[in-house]
């Protein structure tokens, strides 16, 4: 491994895979906790206090995680991405500049008043934080996507010896990819966070433990879920014409689709051969591209052949790094509208089996989003800024071992943190918000039997 | 885009921003140098509930005070990205380092509060504290010794930056950090904690000065570029008063330590570290990249930097207010017990 282009692309989507771990979830669930401490303030109800205390000890370790995997981003574009600094800084550094003053400006002091106020401040002002936090958290996502989307839609700039020069911020900050990608993504952490919290709730009331948080809890998810899991399919949609638009090689690898002078099925499954440009073991639903994409049914787009090999995607990471995302998204929107009619039918609590598959499905919004990221990401190559800047020209003069040391000590350091943090998160959960460990055995199925839960 | 205003007293938007950057690295250094120096005194305390105490008194503050590496880093990006992409790839292993040191410690904050057996995390917040430390002084060192250029890029080896000079910073800065999180306990604890950290303080600060008084010696000895600015008149004499003011700060310092005063021993060690601060940028400026580019060299499309100081005029009196107000809220001595609500 001496090849200073592929290590630095492999420590970068490490890095920062780990990074969008925490976001995503912190961006979630500062928004759920945050509506807690409204319905607490408009009820004065102190189970939702209760609830809003317990979501936030495990926020706390999620956004410390969050803060130093993110520092680490910040510089990492100079010290591996020094080409790109020196070519889009002009560009890039005062939207990554808009986070950090963001991320400043709301949460970081307002969530000290948020973990630590308790009783040094009135009730009005811990409400006030919660909510300074969340939208604190989605402003920082806005001006950090609208620079990635920047990189995949660049407009508003004129180059001059190699380095892009502002001209039009606004043209800048909403480029034509931004608001899909910003909307699509918000809603990612808001579904993230809202499964999770479902996982919890389902959790407790299969084990009988908290039945009074656990049903506040399962029933907010629902609610919030059954419109946010088929609006992202929507967004989605609407992301992915965009794309088809200005990045149509992407959009080709997301379907593996090579020639574009046919219409294309949809492919199920298949195995992208790139050498042989054509796709194995192919399970389609016919034409079913050309209708998503077209409108049509025997509509045309542009294939991966309409390129040369050297300016395609890694169609493997794209192609399947999409259907796994689908394959989330689906599953998302049926267990919302599932659990939906159980709450309409009065059921929602104490369907077992349902609550059986929720509480262990915790993790999908984590891998759809990282899958979206490998999709949109990889489809970007091989330019880093598209059309504009190539992967290999912005990386840094850094010799190769270096990066290779470098690489080792994130993965153990990582490893070592990330552990940490799920064993920590998984205890938390496991004493629950009052602090009681979930019994087993014989008296856990008295007390389901006292809350009238059957199997 | 242009500014809606005209800049007063003649400065010049690259001035502004290095002006904006080098407050910030001065708050940075000073606040997160304290919490970073109670993680140095970690392994001194006796026992686990002085070990509480200590951390109690940094918690609300850390997640804050580390923010200002991102303003200071990312302003550099910001402002002058010219000199950013060629100072971190210089010093590419330092920077990295400090980062991963600077996670351990980060975590060790949440899940040390959350463990059964503390030791694991006790030492991960000192390791991490103590190698995040020492690498901000290499770096300083590093970025006072220069880079090589060659058509605008970094064109020196991975090792560049480790000189017996660079490793005396790394030292320097771990006393100084020493002191300020020793007074800063001085300060925020009571009890036997407190009187333990005076001790400790009046040990640090014989450091600092130590190190202080080698690295403005070294310094001049070695830069031709810094023995010219400060040995020269009129030079000479406007820039005396420096050495002579650190001189009386850490008087006053080690005065408070003595007579048992809480306030005046922080506020001074403050005091001195900007005092260094001050030398050194009267050694270096208007350098970003020494010895061959200056701040109007390196500096962003002036669209750029315009774009951002709007946003900056308006939040940074903001965050400044409420960073004060959160000191405000937690001020006084740290509560025995204090953690969550
Ligand atoms: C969709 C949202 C999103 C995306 C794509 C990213 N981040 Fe992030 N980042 C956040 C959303 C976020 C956040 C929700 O605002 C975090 C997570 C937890 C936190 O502390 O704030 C954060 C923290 C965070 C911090 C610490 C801020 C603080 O002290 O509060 C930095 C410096 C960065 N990020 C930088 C980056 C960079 C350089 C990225 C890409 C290259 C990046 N983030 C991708
Ligand atoms: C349900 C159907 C879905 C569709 C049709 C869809 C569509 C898309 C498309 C087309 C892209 C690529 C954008 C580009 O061109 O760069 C994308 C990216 C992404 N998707 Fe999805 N998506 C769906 C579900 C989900 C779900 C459930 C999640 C997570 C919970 C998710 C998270 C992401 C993320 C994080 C990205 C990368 C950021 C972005 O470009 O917005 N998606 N999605
Ligand atoms: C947090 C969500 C993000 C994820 C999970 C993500 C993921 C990735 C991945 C997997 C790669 C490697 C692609 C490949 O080499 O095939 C990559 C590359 C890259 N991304 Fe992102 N990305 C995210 C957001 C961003 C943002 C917000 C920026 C900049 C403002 C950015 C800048 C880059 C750069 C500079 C590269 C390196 C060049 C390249 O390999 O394309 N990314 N990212």
């Amino acid at each position: 491994m001496d090849d200073p282009v592929l290590l630095a692309r492999l420590q970068f989507a490490f890095t920062i895979s780990f990074h969008i771990i925490f976001p995503s979830f912190t961006i979630g669930l500062s928004a759920y906790i945050a509506t807690l401490e409204m319905m607490w303030g408009i009820s004065g109800n102190s189970l939702y206090k209760r609830i809003a205390l317990f979501w936030t000890k495990i926020f706390a370790v999620s956004f410390a995680m969050g803060v130093v995997s993110g520092i680490v981003l910040s510089y990492q574009l100079g010290t591996n991405w020094s080409g790109f600094s020196a070519a889009a800084g002009n560009i890039i550094g005062p939207l990554a500049g808009y986070e950090v003053l963001a991320a400043f400006f709301l949460e970081a002091t307002f969530l000290s008043v948020m973990l630590f106020g308790g009783d040094r401040v009135p009730q009005w002002l811990h409400i006030l934080s919660a909510i300074a936090v969340a939208t604190g958290t989605a402003m920082s996502a806005f001006w950090i996507l609208s620079a990635n989307s920047w990189m995949h839609t660049p407009a508003g700039y004129e180059m001059r010896n190699g380095v892009a020069y502002p001209l039009d911020w606004w043209a800048i900050v909403f480029n034509p990819s931004f608001i899909y990608r910003f909307t699509h993504m918000l809603n990612a952490s808001y579904l993230t966070a809202g499964f999770a919290v479902l996982a919890v709730g389902a959790r407790y009331l299969l084990a009988a433990r908290h039945f009074d948080e656990a049903r506040v809890m399962v029933r907010m998810a629902i609610g919030l879920l059954v419109i946010l899991a088929p609006l992202q399919l929507f967004i989605g949609d609407q992301h992915g014409l965009n794309t088809l638009h200005y990045q149509p090689v992407k959009i080709a690898a997301m379907e593996a689709h090579w020639d574009g002078s046919k219409p294309d099925d949809f492919h199920v499954f298949a195995w992208p051969d790139e050498k042989g440009e054509r796709n194995l073991f192919e399970i389609s639903i016919p034409r079913g591209a050309s209708i998503i994409l077209t409108h049509k049914i025997d509509g045309l787009f542009p294939g991966l052949t309409s390129v040369p090999p050297d300016q395609r995607p890694p169609v493997k990471n794209v192609f399947f790094g999409f259907r796994i995302m689908l394959a989330v998204g689906f599953y998302m929107i049926g267990a919302a509208l599932f659990g939906a009619w159980l709450w309409w039918r009065g059921l929602l609590l104490t369907r077992r089996w349902y609550l059986n598959i929720v509480a262990r499905t915790w993790w999908v919004g984590f891998v759809a989003v990282i899958a979206g990221w490998v999709v949109t990401e990889s489809g970007r190559q091989p330019w880093v800024v598209q059309g504009v800047l190539r992967t290999a020209d912005a990386i840094s003069p850094v010799a190769a071992h270096a990066v290779a040391i470098t690489f080792a000590l994130f993965v153990v350091v990582y490893g070592i943190v990330f552990i940490g943090a799920a064993y920590y998160i998984n205890r938390l959960i496991h004493h629950g918000p009052q602090g009681e460990l979930i019994e087993s055995g014989s008296k856990q199925e008295g007390a389901l039997a006292q809350h009238g839960i059957h199997a | 885009m242009t500014l809606p205003f005209a800049l007063p007293f003649g400065l010049d938007l690259p001035l502004v921003w290095a002006g904006i950057i080098g407050f910030s690295v001065a708050w940075y250094v000073v606040a997160d140098g304290f919490d970073l120096g109670i993680g140095l005194l970690f392994p001194f305390a006796r026992g686990e509930k002085d070990r509480d105490q200590m951390m109690a008194s940094v918690k609300p503050f850390w997640d804050g005070n580390e923010t200002w590496l991102i303003l200071g880093g990312g302003g550099l990006l910001v402002a002058f990205p010219r000199a950013y992409s060629i100072m971190m790839p210089a010093l590419y292993l330092p920077v990295i380092v400090m980062l991963l040191g600077l996670i351990f410690r980060g975590v060790a904050f949440e899940f040390r509060g959350l463990a059964n057996r503390k030791q694991g995390w006790n030492f991960a917040f000192t390791a991490g504290s103590a190698v995040a430390s020492f690498a901000q002084g290499v770096i300083l060192g590093g970025f006072i010794q220069g880079a090589r250029v060659e058509n605008g890029a970094y064109a020196g080896g991975t090792f560049d930056w480790l000189t017996p000079f660079s490793i005396v910073c790394g030292l320097g800065i771990l006393s100084g950090y020493t002191l300020l999180g020793s007074t800063w306990l001085v300060l925020k604890t009571s009890g036997d904690l407190a009187r333990r950290a005076r001790s400790q303080a009046l040990y640090a600060l014989g450091a600092v000065l130590f190190f202080m008084a080698l690295v403005s010696l070294w310094t001049p000895l070695v830069f031709p570029r810094i023995y010219e600015r400060w040995f020269t008149l009129p030079n000479f004499f406007y820039f005396a008063p420096v050495p002579f003011f650190t001189a009386a700060t850490a008087l006053a310092c080690g005065w408070g330590l003595m007579r048992n005063n809480d306030t005046v021993p922080f506020y001074a060690s403050i005091v001195l570290f900007l005092l260094g601060y001050l030398g050194l940028v009267i050694s270096v400026f208007p350098y970003l990249v020494p010895p061959s580019l200056t701040i109007w060299q390196t500096a962003a499309a002036e669209s750029s930097q315009t774009f951002m100081l709007i946003g900056t005029l308006v939040l940074l009196p903001i965050i400044l207010a409420y960073t004060f107000f959160v000191y405000w809220l937690f001020r006084g001595k740290v509560r025995e017990g204090e953690s969550y609500h």
